[in-house]
């Protein structure tokens, strides 16, 4: 299984990947497609959503199967305080943070006392449950989902711009990135990653391995809220349908696709994804055919996704 | 999702400036294409291409090129086709939206763009009163007016005891405030279902348990057609009478339930035995071409493309003159298929509504049958609170 | 009250058994081959579409449910031997990711076929109407499928507990190394399960066809209760997932139908109505995760 390995060479790559999509919004407006700077910022935010994670999945070895419960509580949580009049974007970011953190620290203590299959299963209970609940609470807007009206200024930035926010999605993802890299080369990381190997030995050597995960649990969870509060505030809408099982499921193939445990694979899934989706459309109404067989391709031949692919063939892992 | 364009043109690209006439006129179909809402989709999408076809492909002379989306049913889903359609496609008008929530989910970024949106179906009182807009126009009906008929229809026959049926959103609660506008007796249990709910049978446990003489109920497409089964397989309907509004009682469903339809009573502006010309091309031309008879969604879709024809045919194609476009739409230069309208300050019809009871054809068919007029000129209840900007 | 009671507790009985059709292939499945299915749904949605196509065609709705459970049958087969197989071995998330992919192909393959709209499929017309059961009137096409699902329960119940394949399928499921060892040919005896496994889901499928909807995506949101079923009444049990089933159908159902009502007494009827279904289907999870978190391996743990 790749890890959360950093080469010189793939540093290098990330910086060209940077540069290339810092440019895109330019090139976008040069060939008169304003509408894929939009697209891009989807994409991004996704690739946030699946690097959290990817987080508890691929770094922390929990098999979560209920991630859309906090990407979705990050985009309620938005969608409510612009009701309630919050103008500012940090501030949303925080909360978004902070509540779907909590939920997940909540959800998380229950569900870990669990093991393999039983953990899949329970983190998706709680997932429906929250599901259930968002679509049934008087005020939330059922089914409809909580329309937002406008994107809160970033510092006095308009994010109504597409590109500026845009800008801002990527920053965010960037730096986030950045934290999840740091992180699995800190102390935390090496516990981490030594309970995925071998839980018993850790345990044995008198680290609170409970502790620990659900740390891990309850940040990748809180990751997922702040991509769910820009996916919000991007289309002005916080879905029910972000909670569903589908939305778990979708989250978990972009995490497979791109590679299970490498810091770009959740990124590389969300993209291959998202943009064989938009491509596919165009193309044929059958889409879904291709990336079912897409899929098929990659877990009978590319077990490692296709971050393990690039890895491969370089010799790097 | 699926985009279907109907005629590929060089996609050169275009850069608008001012006032000048557009060499093709773009339109986004967005509707509800798959699922249980799909029959009423199908039937808009099939009735504004026969309008298109009448009209030779061209709206107003120019040439027409339709995309065509499906929202499957979920705000969500509406959304991105939408924003792909006013900001990659550039479209000139969109229609088609069958479900009201969608149409609020969609309609904020539509006036946005200012773009004008022709609803050929959904038509919810909030568009209708306080938020009506300059860029919204519904060639059909306010949602409230075909529940108002069966109100005051239900009133007239003297039923006291009825239990109502809706989906829980923005169309379902319109349903029960327009029947209760004219049905004033004095117990009536409101169940509200899940919008796309398939199994009836807590419901209709609850209604036997109520004992009522009359069910109201609005459950556009498959959700209907599985009510009237259940319902009549329940056994209720031996002492309980149904009552709908034509969108739960029209040839879509009643294809699919057959004759336990029989002699059930419900309400619609247009019927396709109404007596004009128009109709009549109407109504053999869509049974030769789809082989089945239309709906009132179908003639709904056909008003919505006769209504942009005229509007591009009185701007001379210049669809950059966002007011001048407002004014051929108000105008409406068209002659529709339920005979005369006119659009109310709001830009919703006022128009004449009908009662229409299921019954046996000359040829042995089960279809509607118009029975007479329950209201003439009628307004909706919401045109007062709009100030038109 | 008692008759409404009374008439959703059949209701519900009839859910659980639907619901039971669904857990019991799938329970197995995830039982002795440790493999998750999420297209176990897809072949419940395939068996309704081929119910269908057959009944139309042959004007019978027996033959429809013939033709539906054959075909999928065949089907599991044909999917088992050329692809499942080579995932047995390898993790959950490669089956996630293999059997989310299923659940594309075959819902474009779906719609390619039949379209995108919802195709008819109905009772045949001796039950369409009610029967009177003690006082009151029910539906007489709920009643056959209460009985169908009942008769198949007891068949599964006998093969299970009763003959050499059953007692092959029970030692599959506590102990597969042990099972191999002794000399039973695992990879038939899995084959001929996903065989039986996917025929229930066809069906299931038949049967609650005319009751709901023939639609692309009918399987996904059936898929999640029969994994909390067999979740609940522990992996690879035969016997817990029939409880299990009947447990949810039963909470569900009657959920339903007592919440709203005495939601009633303290809330505007519209309140009422969306938070008593939306409160009676967290019912279902809730249960779930208490199960879990008192009886981690489910009431009847197959594994001793």
């Amino acid at each position: 299984m790749g890890l959360y390995v950093s080469s010189t060479r793939r540093r290098a790559l990330a910086v060209a990947a940077l540069v290339g999509l810092c440019a895109l919004p330019w090139l976008a407006q040069a060939a008169g497609q304003g509408f894929y700077v939009s697209f891009a910022s989807r994409v991004l935010i996704f690739a946030l959503a699946a690097s959290s994670l990817n987080l508890v999945l691929g770094f922390g070895g929990m098999v979560s199967f209920g991630h859309a419960a906090f990407f979705g509580a990050g985009a309620y949580c938005a969608a409510l305080l612009a009701g309630a009049g919050v103008a500012a974007a940090p501030l949303v970011w925080l909360a978004a943070f902070g509540a779907a953190g909590l939920l997940a620290l909540l959800i998380g203590a229950l569900s870990l006392r669990t093991r393999g299959v039983y953990f899949i299963m329970i983190t998706l209970a709680f997932a429906q449950m929250a599901y259930y609940l968002v679509v049934s609470l008087p005020g939330w807007g059922g089914d409809d989902g909580l329309p937002l009206s406008g994107r809160a200024p970033l510092f006095g930035i308009d994010l109504k711009d597409d590109t500026a926010f845009y800008y801002a999605v990527l920053a965010l993802l960037a730096a986030s990135l950045f934290a999840f890299d740091r992180l699995a080369h800190a102390r935390f990381g090496r516990v981490i990653q030594g309970i995925r190997e071998n839980e018993t030995r850790m345990e044995a050597l008198g680290y609170p391995v409970f502790a620990y995960k659900l740390s891990c649990f309850a940040l990748a969870g809180a990751f997922a809220g702040l991509a769910g509060a820009l996916l919000a505030s991007q289309s002005g809408l916080a879905s029910p349908s972000l909670l569903h099982w589908m939305q778990s499921g979708t989250l978990l193939v972009m995490v497979i696709l791109g590679g299970v445990g490498s810091l770009y694979g959740g990124v590389l899934g969300a993209v291959l994804l998202l943009v064989a989706e938009e491509v596919l459309v165009e193309i044929t109404p059958h889409w879904q055919i291709g990336l079912g067989l897409a899929l098929l391709a990659v877990v009978l031949w590319a077990p490692q996704g296709v971050a393990g692919l690039f890895a491969r063939r370089r010799g790097d892992d | 999702m699926f985009r279907k364009r109907l005629s590929i043109l060089a996609a050169a690209l275009m850069l608008t400036t001012a006032a000048h006439a557009a060499d093709k006129v773009k339109v986004g179909f967005l509707s509800t294409l798959s699922g249980p809402g799909a029959g009423l989709g199908v039937d808009i999408r099939d009735g504004f291409n026969l309008a298109l076809k009448h009209l030779n492909g061209k709206f107003g002379g120019l040439p027409a090129e339709v995309i065509v989306a499906d929202d499957q049913q979920k705000p969500e889903i509406a959304q991105q086709a939408t924003e792909k359609f006013l900001k990659k496609d550039k479209v000139d008008f969109m229609t088609g939206i069958v479900f009201s929530n969608l149409m609020l989910a969609v309609g904020p970024a539509v006036f946005d763009s200012k773009t004008f949106f022709v609803s050929a179906n959904a038509g919810p009182s909030q568009y209708a009163g306080e938020q009506c807009n300059t860029y919204f126009f519904n060639v059909a009906w306010q949602n409230d007016n075909l529940h108002e008929a069966v109100g005051k229809y239900v009133q007239d026959k003297g039923f006291n005891k009825v239990v109502l049926v809706a989906p829980n959103y923005p169309g379902g609660k319109d349903a029960m405030v327009g029947f209760k506008r004219f049905y004033k007796g004095k117990s009536s249990e409101e169940i509200y279902t899940k919008l796309g709910q398939l199994d009836y049978a807590a419901e209709l446990a609850q209604i036997r348990a109520q004992k009522p003489d009359a069910v109201f109920f609005f459950l556009p497409g498959g959700m209907g057609i599985n009510f009237v089964k259940q319902f009549v397989a329940a056994g209720l309907s031996r002492d309980t009478q149904l009552f709908a509004p034509g969108f739960s009682a029209d040839e879509d469903v009643i294809k699919a339930v057959g004759a336990p339809m029989l002699g059930m009573f419900n309400s619609s502006h247009w019927a396709h035995d109404m007596d004009n010309a128009e109709n009549k091309r109407f109504v053999a031309d869509f049974q030769k071409e789809y082989g089945r008879l239309p709906s009132l969604y179908a003639s709904q879709g056909y008003d919505a493309a006769l209504l942009i024809d005229a509007a591009v045919r009185d701007t001379k194609g210049k669809l950059d003159d966002k007011d001048a476009v407002r004014k051929a739409l108000e105008a409406k230069r068209f002659k529709s298929v339920r005979g005369d309208f006119k659009f109310n300050v709001n830009h919703y019809p006022v128009q004449n509504y009908y009662l229409r009871v299921i019954g046996r054809d000359a040829q042995g068919r089960v279809t509607n049958k118009t029975m007479g007029t329950v209201f003439a000129n009628h307004a909706d209840a919401y045109a007062a609170q709009c100030k038109m900007k | 009250m008692t008759q409404l009671i009374l008439e959703q507790a059949l209701n519900g009985l009839q859910f659980g058994l639907m619901l039971f059709l669904l857990a019991a292939g799938l329970t197995l499945v995830f039982g002795i081959m440790d493999m998750i299915n999420l297209a176990h749904g897809s072949l419940y949605m395939v068996g309704a579409y081929l119910a269908a196509a057959a009944a139309q065609a042959s004007g019978s709705f027996l033959v429809g449910v013939g033709a539906a459970v054959a075909g999928t049958a065949l089907l599991g087969v044909a999917l088992e031997v050329s692809l499942l197989r080579r995932l047995y071995a390898r993790d959950h998330l490669a089956q996630v990711l293999a059997t989310f992919a299923l659940i594309l192909l075959a819902n474009e393959g779906v719609r390619m076929l039949w379209g995108a709209q919802p195709v008819l499929l109905n009772a045949p017309d001796a039950l369409a109407g009610p029967v009177e059961i003690g006082g009151f009137f029910y539906p007489s096409y709920r009643l056959l499928i209460i009985v169908v699902g009942l008769a198949v329960a007891a068949l599964l119940y006998w093969v299970v507990a009763r003959t050499r394949v059953g007692m092959w399928v029970r030692a599959g499921a506590s102990n597969r190394e042990m099972t191999e060892a002794l000399g039973v040919d695992v990879r038939r005896l899995f084959t001929v399960v996903f065989a039986c496994g996917a025929g229930l889901c066809a069906l299931a499928g038949a049967l609650l066809g005319p009751l709901l909807a023939v639609q692309v995506g009918m399987g996904e949101s059936i898929l999640i209760l029969a994994f909390v079923v067999i979740v609940i009444g522990g992996i690879g049990s035969m016997r817990g997932a029939l409880v299990g089933s009947l447990l949810v159908g039963l909470v569900d159902t009657l959920g339903r139908a007592v919440l709203p009502s005495l939601l009633r007494e303290f809330a505007s009827p519209e309140v009422a109505s969306t938070l008593g279904p939306a409160l009676a289907s967290i019912l279902i999870y809730v249960l779930m995760a208490a199960i879990l978190f008192w009886r981690p391996e489910g009431l009847f743990p197959a594994r001793a």
